[in-house]
């Protein structure tokens, strides 16, 4: 086995760890939905500080960036469309999520046991194909940032693939909730749905709700 | 937000140096950390920051919902089209080499890690701001007292 000594980067990444763990109970045990996406962003920039510690300065950066900034505004975004609280757990169904995170939680842990020791030299990752781009690089990019040369070049194909994942998630959403006025989704114009949504009213004290939501004006 | 003079005031100053920052990101990848797509996301949070402080119809004022669409097309396109532009040269798909054959210095790496990082930058930061706008653009302004 691959032996660290003791060191204050060693202190750093426990005092992180803890606190990763602390804000995920923490995150469990709230019920207001506003405090959970906050600290979901606090998981997040830990996780970020988390991976400076491990040298892995670019998943740091994407974590800070697309977890802690725009996945906490996008949630709070989502947020907006529900409930603002949680509802209470009915405590049937408990034992049965408990049982199931104890059991993945021991062979997650087992698992970890074969997992080679940080900065291990024979490890796979650093044995096999990594020095290989490590190698490389400077002979067939040329680019300081290995990183970027692997991601755009070595594997382009995958980060195309990856580009439109994000472009397809955003038509899905323009699908989805693009539909309707700017401002509310029940602005109808076609007068056949209008019609329809009033013979589906029963009760007349809903017939605003039916009603094409005027446009706000520009101010 | 009429009454946040403190984040109104903020965002202003903030707004500008965050794009800068993006920027930054954008074009310094191939030496530093960063990429499209965190230089994606920082433009977009800038908007997004806007969005917050001054409400979804002023900042759809600056960034109009049909400029965003293209911008997403455009982005892939910038990406895909490399790729095809490096074939009509004869090398494989995304075979960046042929851009400038006689370097000695893989300038033509460079060139297409940073047309294909700036499509992804272009793609990820509209995408993101299409989706915010789509969220936020379904709830009316929502009163400090319901948070």
């Amino acid at each position: 086995m691959f032996h660290t000594a003791a060191s204050p980067i060693v202190l750093v990444d426990l005092a992180i760890l803890s606190l990763l763990v602390a804000t995920a109970l923490v995150m469990i045990r709230v019920r207001r939905l506003f405090a959970v996406v906050m600290l979901s962003g606090v998981y997040s920039l830990l996780s970020a500080a988390f991976f400076v510690s491990l040298d892995a300065v670019d998943v740091a950066f994407t974590e800070a960036a697309v977890g802690a900034g725009i996945s906490t505004a996008l949630m709070l975004g989502g947020m907006l469309l529900t409930a603002r609280r949680e509802k209470e757990m009915t405590s049937n169904r408990q034992g049965v999520a408990l049982a199931m995170v104890v059991v993945v939680g021991a062979a997650l842990f087992y698992a970890s046991f074969d997992l080679p020791a940080f900065g291990d030299p024979q490890s796979p990752v650093n044995a096999g194909v990594g020095i290989d781009y490590v190698e490389r690089t400077p002979n067939e990019i040329g680019l300081p940032n290995i990183v970027t040369a692997v991601l755009a070049s070595y594997r382009g194909y995958d980060t195309l693939g990856e580009t439109l994942v994000v472009f397809t998630a955003g038509v899905a959403v323009m699908l989805l909730l693009g539909f309707g006025s700017a401002r509310g989704g029940l602005a109808v114009k076609d007068p056949d749905a209008i019609e329809a949504a009033d013979d589906a009213d029963a009760t007349p004290a809903a017939e605003p709700a039916a009603a094409p939501q005027p446009q706000r004006g520009e101010g | 937000m009429a009454g946040h003079h403190i984040l109104r005031i903020v965002t202003k100053i903030l707004f500008a140096p965050i794009l800068l920052f993006a920027l930054y990101v954008q074009f310094h990848g191939d030496y530093g950390p960063g990429g499209g797509f965190q230089a994606g996301v920082i433009f977009a949070v800038a908007f997004i920051l806007h969005t917050l402080v001054f409400g979804v119809e002023e900042t759809r004022k600056i960034v109009p919902e049909g400029v965003l669409r293209v911008a997403m097309v455009i982005g892939v396109l910038l990406y895909a089209g490399t790729g095809v532009a490096t074939m009509m040269l004869g090398a494989p798909y995304l075979g960046y080499d042929v851009i400038v054959p006689e370097s000695d210095h893989h300038a033509g790496q460079h060139y297409g890690i940073l047309i294909v990082e700036f499509g992804v930058g272009v793609a990820v930061a509209s995408t993101m701001m299409m989706i915010f706008f789509k969220f936020v653009g379904r709830e009316p302004d929502i009163k400090d007292a319901d948070w």
